[in-house]
Formats: C-alpha cells, sequence, structure tokens
C-alpha cells in the first residue's frame, strides 16, 4: 500500500517537509501513521486529520492511495 | 454558487457588483443581499501587525467550502452565494475574506452568511502566519469563538 502524507502551516515547518509517501503492507489507521512520521511523538489535541480531503477521526484505518493530511487549528477569515 | 480563492488583493465590491451584473437571471428575484467583508487589522493580540502570509490546502479548501455552502443552501431559502478569500501576502486594510448572499427575503440572508463565516472560520483549512512590526513572525494559535461577546 502506498500513500502520500501532508502537513501544513506550522506542522510543516516543525516537520521540515512538506510532504511525503508512505509504503506500508499492513492495515494502519491515521494514528499509526502520525507514529510513523512523527517518530513516535504523541498527537496534540489541537492537531486535525484529514484523509482525501475530509476530516476523519484517528481511528479511521487508510487505504491504497489515499492522500492523509495533518495540520493545526485552521485560522482563515 | 461562486468560489474564488485569489492571490492578489481584490476589490469586495467590485466582485458583488460583477457577480450580480453576471447574473441576469437573479435580477427582480432577489429582496435580501447579505454582504460580510472580513479585512485585515494591524494589530492582534497586543501586537502591532504589519503583514500576513496566509495558507490553505488547494482542494480540500475549496471542496469544504463547496460542502459548507451546500449545506445552507439546503438549510435555508437562498437564491445564490458568492465567497472570495485571499491567500499569499495580505497587508493592513486589505479585504480577506467575501462572504455575499443572495434571497428572497433578509432572513433566510443574514442566516446564511453568518453560517458560512463561522464554518469557515473554524473549518475551512487555511492559516495565518503574522509578521509584526517588532519583525517576529508567528502562526495565528485559533480563530476566536465569533459567537461570544
Amino acid at each position: 500500500m502506498s500513500i502520500k502524507v501532508r502537513y501544513f502551516a506550522s506542522l510543516k515547518e516543525s516537520f521540515g517537509r512538506s510532504e511525503e509517501e508512505l509504503v506500508f503492507t499492513k492495515t494502519m489507521s491515521v494514528a499509526d501513521i502520525w507514529k510513523q512520521v512523527s517518530k513516535d511523538k504523541d498527537i496534540a489535541d489541537n492537531i486535525l486529520a484529514a484523509v482525501n480531503m475530509d476530516y476523519v477521526q484517528f481511528d479511521y484505518l487508510v487505504k491504497d492511495a489515499d492522500e492523509v493530511a495533518f495540520f493545526p487549528p485552521v485560522t482563515g477569515g | 454558487m461562486n468560489i474564488k480563492i485569489v492571490e492578489k488583493s481584490f476589490d469586495p465590491w467590485g466582485e458583488i457588483q460583477s457577480f450580480q451584473n453576471s447574473s441576469p437571471e437573479m435580477r427582480g428575484k432577489y429582496g435580501a443581499t447579505s454582504i460580510f467583508v472580513g479585512t485585515m487589522r494591524d494589530f492582534n493580540d497586543g501586537d502591532e501587525v504589519k503583514g500576513m502570509m496566509l495558507e490553505h490546502y488547494s482542494g480540500m479548501t475549496e471542496k469544504k467550502l463547496a460542502d459548507i455552502i451546500t449545506a445552507a443552501m439546503q438549510k435555508w431559502s437562498i437564491i445564490d452565494v458568492l465567497v472570495v478569500h485571499r491567500i499569499g501576502d495580505v497587508f493592513p486594510d486589505d479585504a480577506i475574506v467575501l462572504v455575499a448572499v443572495w434571497s428572497s427575503h433578509r432572513g433566510d440572508a443574514f442566516d446564511t452568511s453568518r453560517y458560512i463565516m463561522e464554518a469557515l472560520k473554524s473549518t475551512v483549512p487555511f492559516w495565518k502566519k503574522e509578521l509584526l512590526v517588532s519583525n517576529n513572525e508567528r502562526w495565528v494559535d485559533k480563530n476566536t469563538d465569533g459567537y461570544k461577546v
């Protein structure tokens, strides 16, 4: 399975990258993805996750070719 | 509905006029137009701000805005909606966002405009990074609650 992971705003700065590809064989939740890309950092309460541009909970199971995004609270308008 | 994400400064009043001019089918149908314009301030959280960079998640931004407007149109009786939002470098007095709602009666126009604006503020993936007069930069942590006095 291969997915794209994207980061935005302050999270993009703290990760030092805006996106990456992940390849894995077992079923992964969004929380598992977070653990992998953040090197086991706890998920801050305010971090939001989206899959294919819709908000999801961290227990959402990711599918092949999904686009997962992590970002801080939104501040537009 | 019309959703525009723009990288250059825009004139909200010109956008409204242009939208109305290009929508002749609306003429005579709407009795109420509710307009919200969000403009950049030169102060925030006790500091003087001289500029701002607006980032967004292209694709999700437009999708979320379309979802919000669709939900509003199911809830209220609306003729049309125009939303324009800036990205990129923004400066004090620049318009950041325009929400314009046309309906037959004022209640639907007012309520839809407020609903879209509050949903935009809390769910549409835009982020602001402020450049202070002191030359420090900071990400805006979160938006204020629009219903709090």
